[in-house]
């Protein structure tokens, strides 16, 4: 019996209209596509309306198939499947045309767009007369969830499933939780003082009963899906004892190795070889950095093994690995400083009182390596001016097209603290001042009041060649004033460079591991930008805080409860649907010739040794249909996406050549 | 042989994914490019049949594209490079055929590079209209031959279909 084909043409408001005739469209498919019973084109068809005309011809005309054109299929495939459905028509029958993204949208000739647009609604009215009716699967949803990275919106988001009552995983890099907002000594617009807010955080995640944390740990291997991920993390050794240490801090005290801190403390102050990174780490186990550790670099030492009143330190220790099984996975895994000696006339590695905003955060800090004194490079000198320069590697085609989102307040709460400590006058070096949250212009205005200076312009060069006796051993900074609209080269002693957050040099590498992409910048890709910002595209796998993309801790912290809401959703709701695209194999017509059987990834397929034949094992099976195209004897069949359906696909999408080449025959 | 008015017909196959979500974000980006491509959405390059390919060129296609992510960032861990070498293998047949192997490209575009994307699809359509129309189908006729042997191709798989269903 012949199908029964609705197509439903959407204008899209004038998205699609404008490009493409949607009217000529229908009509056409009308008439010239066999089967088609109804034909429509509509305002919005995602509107109620759309899907109630659709339902209601689908029990009117006895529609079989449904093909809408509007939107993409990421879009809103799900809509109108629901819409089905609701009908009483598998989901599975309805197919979508793109005319939006892939035609109205990229097109500037409507002529041509309305027939790229045929084709490409041809094509679908051919496929969708195959397809077949599917049935779903569902899983069960694992309750624990991991989630990678202890900055804040990391913690956040533990912290906030945890209380719900799930489990958590808390994977970290560093020996302690915390990220980069450990680092900073004041937070702007506030000036709360980070610690203060932040510690509390930390040691609840470190105390509460429904987080495990795994720090010094990365996540190794990631495997299953949404539902059913199992994880393999690596604990790295720490040389100490987890369950025996109390954290007392002896070893480190008599550690006779002392380093630079080039981790926490930005390469500004010191650290022995068995360290936490900073007093209130959490957990307060140290670790042993065997690259600086006189045992383990000479064989002799053993001074904290010596004074470890629990006798904690165990030098055998070997990297663990543990396995986890959980349902969800959040990557909160935070960001990267731009490498300021990228820009070699910004002087930094060269001229000894430019400093990074990092360096500065330490430096500004109480706890930090001069308990909060800013002083110069010589560690006493207090300077008697700071130039502070916006946009380093950001904004900068050279290096980072984006905005760093932060640094321009992070730029006016270091000015602020300067003028609090010091009588140094305090110039800011910006291109835009961008205070656009909650209270920032205030803090800027509040700035301007408090006598910071502003000087509009891209900075040159900062240089330590004097022209003149003022600029005599100064560092000059020279730039254009576009403001004054002349070049200036302003004497100061110190110079703090606003470097651009970049996404971590791994993230790309961890983001396959987990099934997700990255934008060319680098970011991890969100399912939407604006509507879905903390899912991905890979069912089960959320991001939040700047991995993401640049942004403030009052947006990490969001980022982070957000990934934490959809995560209990999954949870609370027990079941997650699978798409039941998979492979399967006729083994009746099965020549057992094994070619399928390694290109699995999966190892979804197994070989009946008894049969001779090869067998897809469905639950395994994620649908990517490489193994049907290998078959020899064509006997492996892709559910909604088998040699049929894409066949008459094709067949459709090239309609008019068709019709081209059987006209001589015919006239 | 081409003129300034041929408009070639393409089928583009695209990975779910990755490239087809290149073309979804040229779309948002609002990047023009030719209208020629008619994009076909499979879960993943490497379901792409070289039959398909033939299929398409058979009906009257002047080219194909064929599109999926990044060698080593493939949503199932590395079926693009299975693609990849049915690609040259397939290219390898065309020549043979007698069809130019420029008429078929591979593209590896990540869900981020909708400019990339219409830029490959700027260049295929562009090298499609320098060779002009394939002309597959009335080719056949004037060449019994070789319409024998290239139906035998299509046969085979519509055998295989019957299995199928």
């Amino acid at each position: 019996m012949a199908e029964r084909i609705g197509i439903y043409v959407c204008h899209c408001g004038s998205n699609i209209a404008g490009t493409v005739d949607v009217e000529e469209v229908a009509r056409w498919a009308g008439k010239n596509i066999d089967d088609v019973i109804v034909a429509k084109d509509y305002k919005f068809m995602c509107s109620s309306l759309g899907q109630a005309m659709i339902e209601e011809d689908i029990k009117k005309e006895g529609l079989t198939r449904v093909v809408v054109a509007a939107c993409s299929p990421h879009l809103h495939e799900k809509t109108f499947r629901r819409a089905c459905e609701n009908a009483g028509l598998n989901p599975y029958l309805f197919q979508m045309t793109n005319l939006r993204e892939h035609v109205s949208w990229v097109c500037n000739d409507k002529v041509k767009g309305t027939a790229k647009a045929k084709a490409m609604v041809a094509a679908s009215a051919e496929r969708v007369k195959y397809q077949q009716p599917l049935t779903p699967m569902y899983v069960d949803v694992n309750p624990a969830t991991l989630v990678v990275g202890g900055g804040i919106a990391g913690l956040q988001a533990a912290l906030e499933l945890a209380d719900a009552g799930y489990k958590v995983y808390l994977v970290e890099r560093e020996p302690s939780v915390g990220g980069h907002m450990a680092q900073f000594d004041k937070t702007f617009p506030t000036l709360d003082c980070s610690a203060c807010i932040l510690t509390p955080k930390m040691s609840e995640a470190g105390q509460h009963e429904n987080i495990t944390l795994l720090t010094y740990s990365e996540l190794e291997e990631v495997s299953g899906s949404v539902g059913n991920f199992k994880v393999k993390i690596r604990k790295k050794a720490r040389y100490v004892d987890y369950d025996k240490c109390t954290g007392c801090g002896i070893c480190s005290e008599k550690c006779p190795r002392k380093i630079v801190d080039e981790g926490f403390e930005a390469g500004l102050g010191t650290r022995k070889a068995i360290y936490t990174p900073f007093p209130q780490a959490v957990p307060r186990v140290p670790v042993i950095d065997t690259e600086n550790c006189t045992y383990f670099t000479r064989g002799k030492c053993q001074v904290c093994s010596k004074v470890c009143p629990t006798e904690a330190i165990d030098y055998e220790q070997k990297d663990e690995m543990v396995e986890i099984e959980v349902g969800n996975i959040i990557l909160a895994t935070g960001w990267k400083l731009f490498d300021c000696k990228k820009i070699p006339q910004y002087g930094y590695g060269r001229l000894a009182n430019v400093f990074t905003n990092m360096e500065f955060e330490r430096l500004c800090n109480a706890a930090g390596p001069t308990n909060g004194k800013i002083v110069m490079r010589d560690g006493k000198t207090e300077p008697k001016s700071i130039a502070i320069i916006h946009c380093v590697g950001s904004r900068d085609v050279n290096f980072n097209e984006g905005c760093s989102a932060v640094c321009c307040m992070a730029a006016l709460k270091l000015g602020h603290l300067i003028l609090e400590k010091t009588k140094a006058e305090v110039y800011s070096f910006y291109i835009d001042m961008r205070t656009n949250q909650k209270m920032y212009e205030e803090f800027y205005q509040r700035l301007l009041h408090e006598g910071m200076h502003f000087v509009r312009g891209k900075v040159a060069e900062v240089t330590d060649a004097a022209r003149n006796p003022n600029e005599q051993g100064k560092l000059i900074v020279q730039c254009e004033d576009t403001l004054l609209g002349k070049q200036r080269r302003i004497p100061v002693d110190m110079v703090v460079l606003m470097g651009a957050i970049e996404p971590q040099a791994d993230a790309k590498e961890l983001g396959l591991k987990c099934g997700i992409s990255c934008s060319m910048a680098g970011w991890y890709t969100e399912r939407h930008p604006k509507l879905d910002p903390v899912a991905t595209m890979t069912d089960g796998v959320f991001v939040a805080g700047t991995c993401q993309g640049a942004k403030d801790i009052p947006a990490s912290v969001a980022q982070g409860a957000a990934a934490a809401a959809r995560v209990q959703g999954m949870i609370t709701k027990g079941k997650v649907m699978i798409e039941p695209i998979v492979a399967t194999i006729n083994e009746e017509a099965c020549s057992g010739c094994r070619i399928c059987n390694n290109l699995c990834p999966y190892n979804a397929i197994e070989y009946l040794e008894d049969k001779g034949v090869s067998r897809v094992i469905t639950a395994l099976c994620k649908g990517c249909g490489t193994c049907v195209a290998a078959c020899p004897a064509g006997v492996i069949s892709a559910s909604h996406f088998n040699n049929q359906q894409v066949f008459a696909e094709i067949e459709g999408a090239l309609w008019d050549a068709i019709a081209e080449c059987r006209e001589p025959e015919t006239v | 042989m081409s003129d300034d008015t041929f408009e070639p017909k393409i089928v583009g196959f695209m990975c779910n994914w990755c490239s087809y979500r290149a073309a979804d974000l040229a779309g948002s980006a609002r990047i023009k490019y030719p209208p020629n491509v008619r994009i076909i959405r499979l879960m993943c390059s490497g379901r792409i049949d070289p039959a398909f390919v033939l299929k398409a060129l058979s009906l009257g296609a002047d080219g194909v594209m064929l599109a999926g992510c990044h060698p080593g960032e493939c949503h199932y861990v590395d079926q693009n490079y299975k693609a990849m070498r049915r690609y040259y293998m397939l290219k390898h047949t065309l020549k043979s055929l007698g069809i130019e192997p420029e008429r078929v490209q591979l593209v590896w575009a990540s869900a981020a590079e909708g400019q990339h994307l219409a830029e490959a699809i700027e260049k295929l359509v562009a090298d499609v209209k320098k060779l002009g129309p394939l002309r597959w189908p009335s080719n056949w006729k004037d060449n019994e031959d070789r319409l024998e042997a290239l139906e035998s191709i299509v046969k085979e798989h519509e055998e295989a279909l019957e299995v199928e269903s």
